[in-house]
């Protein structure tokens, strides 16, 4: 099935993509079919800059692995040391 | 001149308002006057998989022509960017797809070696696509392949750029429709088929569903683990008998 989940966030931040770095403005998560990895449905991060459709960072995980990294990133963020300077 | 000879490259059509569009050609040569196809892709894309299904038309004997409906996201530049942009845009609207699609109809009507007779076939979202084409265009014969959100569960699915259940236009189908379907398939599952079949036959409209009982979405995808050999290998025969019944002259 298509699902056409789909949420998009607004961030601030840079992406490296085909060896430049890009300024990175929004960012689309969805959970679909995949362009290239070999799934059914991936979750599917986009991170874009705006404008150029050339500038953007796609990556697209396995629901399990994109949980993994979702709570990698809230363990990182709620770090003493992070939530310190942060 | 070989049997199966064919060309087969990128090219540009007039698609919705006359805004030109890439789309991809594949046609048999000298073969004399053949029917025409537009291939809708899937929602990953106008992608190297899809190019090979309109080779796989061309060689037996159709002129398959397929419109690059996400080609505005990224025009000239790569359909991995197009498709991605699509996304983040909440992807293509119905009206725009159908001008798109009726300037390829158009395209292959005009072909100087077209027998005038043109059918759709789409996959995955092409599959949705095909049926509100069947029932708004002027085309011959049409296949959805596991076109999910034909039937609406729910008013959340009506969005800007789908806003209507494309069963709700079932009586406004005036071609042939075949239906070809994985019975794993959550949407369309096999209840969403059902209520397709129900419908299409109480406006006693001309149609045939094949579902596959083992088979889930995506089963003509050769790059992806949906891939079921059994259930495409039946489907592409499905689809030679009933495109060879409709589109003949």
């Amino acid at each position: 099935m298509c699902t056409y989940v789909t949420n998009t966030a607004e961030v601030s931040g840079s992406g490296y993509a085909h060896g430049e770095w890009i300024d990175v403005r929004t960012v689309v998560v969805s959970y679909d079919h995949p362009q290239h990895a070999p799934l059914e449905h991936a979750l599917c991060i986009d991170f874009r800059t705006g404008g150029d459709p050339a500038s953007h960072v796609a990556v697209e995980l396995d629901a399990a692995s994109a949980r993994r990294l979702a709570a990698a990133i809230v363990a990182t963020l709620d770090s003493d040391e992070a939530k310190t300077l942060g | 001149m070989s049997a199966d000879a064919m060309r087969a490259q990128t090219t540009t059509i007039a698609g919705r308002n006359g805004d030109e569009i890439e789309a991809y050609l594949a046609e048999p040569v000298d073969r004399g006057t053949v029917p025409g196809v537009v291939v809708i892709h899937h929602m990953p894309g106008y992608d190297r998989a899809t190019k090979e299904i309109c080779r796989t038309f061309a060689v037996y004997g159709y002129t398959a022509l397929c419109p690059n409906l996400f080609h505005r996201f990224a025009p000239g530049g790569k359909s991995t960017d197009a498709a991605a942009a699509a996304r983040a845009a909440g992807g293509v609207s119905d009206d725009q797809m159908l001008g798109d699609v009726q300037g390829a109809i158009d395209h292959l009507r005009a072909m100087p070696d077209a027998n005038g007779k043109v059918g759709v076939i789409g996959y995955c979202s092409g599959g949705r696509q095909t049926y509100i084409v069947a029932c708004t265009l002027d085309v011959d014969a049409a296949v959805d392949c596991y076109g999910g959100r034909v039937v609406v569960d729910s008013p959340e699915q009506l969005t800007p750029q789908h806003p209507v259940a494309p069963i709700d236009l079932t009586p406004k189908l005036h071609c042939p429709l075949l239906g070809l379907f994985g019975g794993r398939d959550r949407n369309p599952s096999p209840e969403h088929v059902a209520k397709m079949e129900t419908e299409l036959s109480d406006h006693g409209k001309t149609f045939e569903f094949h579902t596959y009982p083992d088979a889930g979405h995506g089963f003509f995808s050769v790059d992806f683990p949906m891939y079921d050999q059994d259930a495409a290998r039946d489907g592409w025969k499905q689809i030679w008998t009933f495109f060879g019944s409709h589109l003949a002259v």
